[in-house]
């Protein structure tokens, strides 16, 4: 097994920014990756070393078992990208996108036909393919993003924040198509402030703040290392207040022994918002 | 070898496909400033007046080409890529493709090519509907419109370099302003260098509309070939190229 990303110390900094702090990674081919992280946090930037568009200000980074600095053509041809901001041509049709994509990606006018034909197909967009990009509703939009990014079937795609702006459906839609892509053999990397995207969607998932590489692991394990079961209580108007614990029966405990003037007492198993808090201070939010 | 030509197409196809929606609209805007030039300045004041020895028609039509030339080229081709890259970031499409930097360049100024191109064969029918006197052969004709789609290359280059260099919607309707709507004026379009003190004259020779007017000119005019000119020109575009090469990778910090 090899190791489609891998970073050793990358660092980026824009100023005084320290966008990515010393990053450590390594994914394996095969995966599901998820970033997971509240605004600023550095996973856009990631993404832009990962894909060379950003070159880093120090550190090794290899995509695909290529070096991204001296073989970024290497690197260029066996990642898809769908960016943050929609950044499909909105003046054209989803099939002349589609068509760009695959000429740039240097697909002969055959299999630029039959790939597009096939992917269209693969995302149930075949009916709107004539259709003006502009005209199409977001969560189409987005689809016709990935399949351009598909389209010369890249051993590993990146997905920055996919599932912003989709209802719940189109989200678990999307979810369902990231699954049958990753079990065609694409490894995957992606983004997300979703934490139940993390949660139910992600082989592993890192947590990032700050530029820094918090924890990393399964998202069962990051639940475990802070404790399964939370009790959240609420003394007065304050703060909310978490205590963790490895089962329900020590929370019940500590839940007995609490003073009186404590008015709301939760008690739940924990998730990944939970791991976050923890280990950070912070919520992760989408505001 | 092959590839190098087949990703410039694909450069250029995009933006093609898209001029192929609004190619009516995107022309005959581009037309109109020139045309009320060579009416007013040409068909209007400067009837009677003589310039170097010829009417002022006469010298004032291929003036009018080369700055039509010059600023349809040059936004052509840096108004839609500054959007791209700056508000949809779908320029960072190509910059992740195996498409190379020359042919990114290249591909991104054909479109200025294009659309200077029609435009300022427009403007040259209109002048010569003005003045049918300037048609003297075909020899002429040819090198005079090879000079022209030459200026639209190098102009177009500008565009991209700007557009590329420029990271703000401001930045580039302040250069617009700043830059290039005095040069379209200066550059010996609407009056000949020769009634210049010397110092401006040397100044406007570092500015390649300068060159490029100068040319067309005397092609259509007969006077001998300025092969200075030429050369500045050719210089031009080496300068702007490499200011577009330096600007990828700048845009990778
Ligand atoms: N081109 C740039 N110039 C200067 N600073 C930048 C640039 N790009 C990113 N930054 C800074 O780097 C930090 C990380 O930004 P990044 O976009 O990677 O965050 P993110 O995790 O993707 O956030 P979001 O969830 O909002 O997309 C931020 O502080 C941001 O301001
Ligand atoms: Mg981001």
């Amino acid at each position: 097994m090899t190791d489609s990303i891998y970073t050793e110390n990358l660092c980026k900094n824009y100023g005084s920014v320290k966008a990515i702090d010393n990053l450590n990674l390594s994914v394996p081919d095969g995966e599901i990756f998820g970033f997971l992280g509240p605004n600023g946090a550095g996973k856009t930037t990631t993404i832009r070393v990962l894909t060379t568009l950003t070159h880093p200000t120090s550190g090794h980074v290899s995509v695909g078992g290529y070096n991204v600095k001296y073989e970024s053509d290497a690197v260029k041809k066996v990642i898809g990208v769908v960016q943050q901001h929609l950044s499909l041509d909105r003046d054209l049709t989803v099939r002349e996108n589609m068509e760009f994509h695959a000429r740039i990606q240097h697909l002969n006018s055959f299999k630029r036909k039959q790939r597009i034909a096939e992917l269209l197909e693969y995302v149930e967009l075949t009916e709107y393919a004539d259709k003006m990009v502009d005209t199409l509703s977001g969560g189409m939009k987005k689809k016709a993003a990935i399949v351009c990014s598909l389209i010369h079937e890249p051993k590993l795609l990146f997905l920055d924040e996919p599932t912003v702006g989709l209802d719940a459906q189109a989200r678990r839609r999307l979810w369902d198509f990231v699954r049958r892509l990753n079990k065609d053999g694409t490894t995957i990397f992606l983004t997300t402030h979703y934490i139940e995207e993390a949660e139910v969607l992600c082989d592993r998932v890192g947590i990032m703040h700050h530029g820094q590489l918090i924890n990393v692991d399964t998202p069962a394990n990051l639940r475990e290392k802070v404790g399964s079961i939370v009790v959240e209580t609420l003394v007065g108007n304050k703060e909310t207040h978490y205590q963790f614990f490895v089962n329900r029966d020590a929370a019940n405990h500590y839940v007995k022994g609490l003073p009186s003037d404590v008015k709301t007492v939760i008690i739940r198993e924990s998730n990944l918002e939970d791991v976050f808090i923890e280990q950070t201070g912070e919520k992760v939010g989408d505001q | 070898m092959m590839n190098i030509f087949s990703d410039i197409y694909s450069v250029f196809w995009l933006d093609l496909r898209n001029m192929q929606r609004h190619w009516k609209a995107t022309i005959a805007t581009s037309l109109v400033l020139p045309l009320l030039y060579l009416v007013a300045f040409g068909y209007g004041l400067g009837r009677g007046i003589d310039v170097d020895g010829f009417s002022y028609l006469a010298f004032v039509i291929p003036g009018i080409v080369a700055l039509t030339a010059f600023s349809t080229s040059f936004n052509g081709a840096s108004s839609k890529l500054q959007v791209d890259k700056m508000f949809y970031k779908s320029f960072d499409e190509l910059l992740m493709s195996p498409v190379s930097s020359y042919a990114i360049i290249i591909g991104k100024a054909l479109i200025g090519v294009v659309r200077g191109g029609i435009s300022a064969i427009a403007i040259y029918l209109a002048g010569l509907a003005l003045a049918p006197t300037l048609l003297v052969n075909t020899q002429v004709t040819l090198l005079f419109l090879l000079l022209m789609l030459l200026s639209c290359f190098v102009f177009a280059l500008f565009g991209v370099m700007v557009a590329l260099l420029i990271s703000s919607h401001h930045g580039m309707s302040n250069f617009s302003t700043l830059v290039i709507l005095p040069m379209t004026f200066l550059c010996g379009t609407f009056f000949s260098l020769n009634q210049l003190p010397s110092i401006a004259k040397v100044v406007l020779y570092f500015l390649p509309l300068t060159h490029s007017a100068n040319l067309l000119r005397s092609t259509m005019l007969c006077l001998p070939f300025p092969w200075l000119s030429f050369a500045g020109l050719l210089i031009f575009g080496a300068i702007f190229f490499a200011g577009c090469l330096f600007a990828l990778k700048k845009s990778s910090v």
